[in-house]
């Protein structure tokens, strides 16, 4: 396999869009393995901050400000978002309801019918932008995203089972995408072990078995009555509509156990990146560590398509925009989460603002924001000679 | 990052062995019969069960009795099943190795999301209800898409990173127009539910006499393609060095792939996984030779397309599976068994 040791370089990677700074700097260095160490002055942004007792953590300055600045934009946006629909609140108002000072019926609509649509939003665009991260890093393909790999599909046929043969409930219908996402991981990961799993026959058994699930997929819906088809349709599309508290829970809790789980792995996920061999001389367990975020980004993706349904794109494309804002290489898993966040949130508004409240799903509008971002990103990196 | 890495040259500088070669040749030839007897069995095999007799009837002293119908059009979805096969294996190939990415397949550059969004295209705004009528609004959406993805992904210097994204970034934005007719428009939906899991049921000599002129050009393009293309795999610099155009081979590259899929999935929808497959199978016993690479895609492809479009006949009796169905059945299986199997050649 030849993919490993062309990792290391970082000439090699650097015209994929997955390193981008690489290339930056090693146009301006070219010798291989010299990215650091030539570019003194990008080592700068790399502040170190020293606490009492010896403890000294390095804050990446420009990625600090990304992930403040998303952020930001995430709460604004989502209380844009609580304040549109056929009901519109001002902003003011809303920040009054949810500090609990609004008046009973915007507390109702605010409390009771938005605020968990925009947590549900929120916590899906991040789980989805961590998965899609942890993904795109483990396949180190940046196009090695849940939905290529077939995790989409597989929470799909399980949603698709239920509304199609047994025209299930909601609830049913998130049990149905929920177990389907998982067997559908364990699947892949089964399928692809072979004396540990390697990045490479990870995309391609992902691929197949994407196929043979999206076969099946297309099969139930051709077998679908109308009324069926079209509510699958909406389904696979990926929509907030309706969600409220119940869907906020678990999804909370999920994150808040797995996010730190995967932060705290970050630094061995950064060592894996360059491939296998130079991450196990550097004292990383590879494989029990690529499990370990294996087993997090197929929960946390499965989790939010349950919840939302499979939208389009956001793991895709949030941890590439992540990447380009904070000029950073490595997994970039915060940034990546802010960015998937706002990324849905933001998505969440405009169809709510361009096509009326609840006439089009956000994954819709996830799709053309995408694609659109990554027309201007071509366009923009081809000026700059990036890539 | 798959996407870009370098092949090792060390297997195609090196002229193979005159006894290699003979093995190889004699497997393109045996890969050939196989494809004969396939056909044969795609004319004889149906969800009607006829004998032998009524098939050569059929075949050979049309009268126009029920049987000779049927055999007639067995052999038009035949016929279609070879062209369409070797044009999607063929472009899955040179696709392939164009963008140095194992994954890259019609669906990478966008080709099936143009013609997909210009058939819904049709059905809502244009009132289009005949297939005929899609071929051509299918055709153009695969071209003027790819041409898009070649400008996007910079004319001139593109690279595989670029074309690649390139060609997702328009099927995002397609996709995204796509679904949202469909869940406004439920006569949309009722007939792309069908037309996008890729069919050969409604093979016609028409639609075969529309598609053929674009397929036969495509495949002479995409087959005189092998040499550049091996040059290429080497790297740009080298590539240069050893004198390949490299602009020219890759418009040339995707010129003749937007033509073998754009009609292919005009013809019969868009069948996704017969171009990603083949290429990895052949490259599994040919090596990262495309002269030899080209040649068996393009003959293994409709082996896999006819074959599942019979076994998708004689499984759901007296309906049938669309091809595109058991396409990906049969063959994502036996994919993720080659892939577990050995170590798969890389591009």
């Amino acid at each position: 396999m030849k993919v490993p040791r062309t990792q290391a370089e970082p000439a090699q990677a650097a015209p994929t869009p997955a390193a981008p700074t690489s290339a930056a700097s090693a146009s301006a260095a070219p010798t291989p393995g010299t990215a650091a160490p030539a570019a003194p002055a990008r080592a700068f942004r790399g502040r170190t901050v020293r606490a009492v007792g010896g403890l000294s953590v390095r804050v990446d300055v420009r990625a600090f400000t990304v992930v403040v600045l998303l952020l930001v934009a995430a709460l604004a946006a989502s209380v844009v978002l609580i304040g549109t629909g056929d009901f519109p609140i001002s902003a003011g108002d809303v920040l009054k309801t949810l500090f609990g000072t609004g008046s009973a019926s915007q507390e109702f609509i605010v409390e009771q019918l938005r605020l968990p649509r925009v947590l549900v939003g929120l916590l899906v665009g991040a789980a989805l932008g961590v998965g899609g991260a942890l993904f795109q890093t483990i396949s180190r393909n940046p196009l090695g995203s849940p939905d290529v790999l077939g995790l989409g599909q597989g929470s799909t046929a399980g949603a698709l089972v239920m509304i199609v043969l047994f025209s299930g409930s909601p609830e049913q219908v998130t049990v149905g995408a929920l177990v389907g996402g998982l067997v559908t991981g364990l699947a892949i990961y089964l399928l692809a072990w072979k004396r540990g799993v390697h990045g490479y026959r990870l995309v391609l058994v992902g691929i197949g078995v994407s196929a043979i699930v999206t076969a099946v997929n297309g099969y139930l819906i051709t077998k679908a009555d109308l009324v069926d088809a079209t509510r699958a349709i909406v389904w696979m599309t990926g929509s907030l509509n309706g969600r409220d508290w119940e869907q906020v829970w678990p999804l909370l809790w999920l994150c808040a156990v797995l996010v730190p789980l995967v932060l705290g792995n970050a630094r061995a996920l950064r060592m894996l990146e360059m491939g296998d061999d130079v991450a196990y001389a550097l004292g990383v367990r590879v494989e029990r560590t690529r499990l370990l975020l294996m087993v997090a980004a197929v929960l946390l993706t499965a989790s939010a398509t349950a919840a939302a349904g499979p939208v389009g794109f956001v793991a895709l494309t949030a941890p590439q925009l992540a990447r380009r804002l904070t000029r950073s290489p490595g997994p970039n898993l915060v940034p990546s989460m802010c960015m998937g966040a706002t990324l849905l949130v933001v998505a969440d508004w405009a169809s709510q603002k361009v096509f009326g409240a609840d006439q089009v799903p956000v994954g819709v509008v996830t799709g053309v924001l995408g694609g659109v971002y990554l027309l201007w990103l071509l366009v923009t990196e081809r000026k700059a000679g990036r890539i | 990052m798959l996407v870009d890495s370098p092949t090792e040259p060390s297997a195609e500088t090196a002229p193979a062995p005159p006894r290699r070669r003979a093995v190889r040749a004699a497997g393109l030839v045996l890969s050939l019969a196989v494809l004969v007897l396939v056909a044969l069995a795609s004319i004889a095999v149906g969800a009607k069960e006829l004998s032998l007799e009524q098939v050569w009837h059929g075949l050979f002293q049309d009268s126009g009795t029920y049987g000779d119908v049927v055999v007639g059009e067995r052999l038009s979805r035949t016929v279609l099943g070879l062209l369409v096969g070797a044009a999607l294996g063929l472009a899955g190939a040179v696709l392939q190795a164009l963008t140095r990415n194992p994954l890259a397949d019609p669906g990478l550059l966008g080709i099936n999301a143009g013609a997909s969004a210009a058939v819904v295209t049709a059905i809502t705004f244009f009132g289009v209800t005949s297939l005929n009528g899609y071929v051509w609004f299918a055709f153009a959406g695969a071209a003027v898409v790819g041409v898009l993805v070649f400008l996007l992904g910079g004319s001139r210097g593109a690279t595989p990173v670029r074309l690649a994204l390139a060609g997702t970034a328009i099927s995002a934005a397609l996709y995204g127009y796509l679904q949202a007719v469909m869940i406004t428009d439920e006569a949309a939906l009722g007939t792309m539910r069908f037309w996008t899991v890729g069919s050969l049921a409604s093979a016609t000599s028409d639609i075969i006499w529309q598609v053929l002129p674009f397929l036969v050009a495509g495949t002479v393009l995409a087959l005189a393609l092998a040499r550049p293309l091996n040059a290429m795999a080497m790297g740009d610099d080298t590539a240069r060095a050893l004198g390949a155009h490299l602009n020219r081979t890759r418009a040339l590259s995707m010129a003749a792939a937007t033509v073998l899929c754009g009609a292919a999935t005009a013809a019969c929808g868009p069948i996704v996984f017969v171009g990603l497959m083949v290429p990895h199978v052949v490259r599994s016993f040919t090596g990262p030779d495309l002269r030899w690479i080209l040649p068996y895609a393009t003959v293994l492809s409709p082996v896999l397309l006819l074959g599942a479009d019979v076994v998708g006949r004689m499984v759901a009796r007296p309906a049938e599976l669309q091809v595109g169905i058991v396409t990906a059945i049969l063959g994502g299986p036996v994919f993720i068994f080659l892939v577990r199997r050995r170590r798969t050649a890389q591009l």
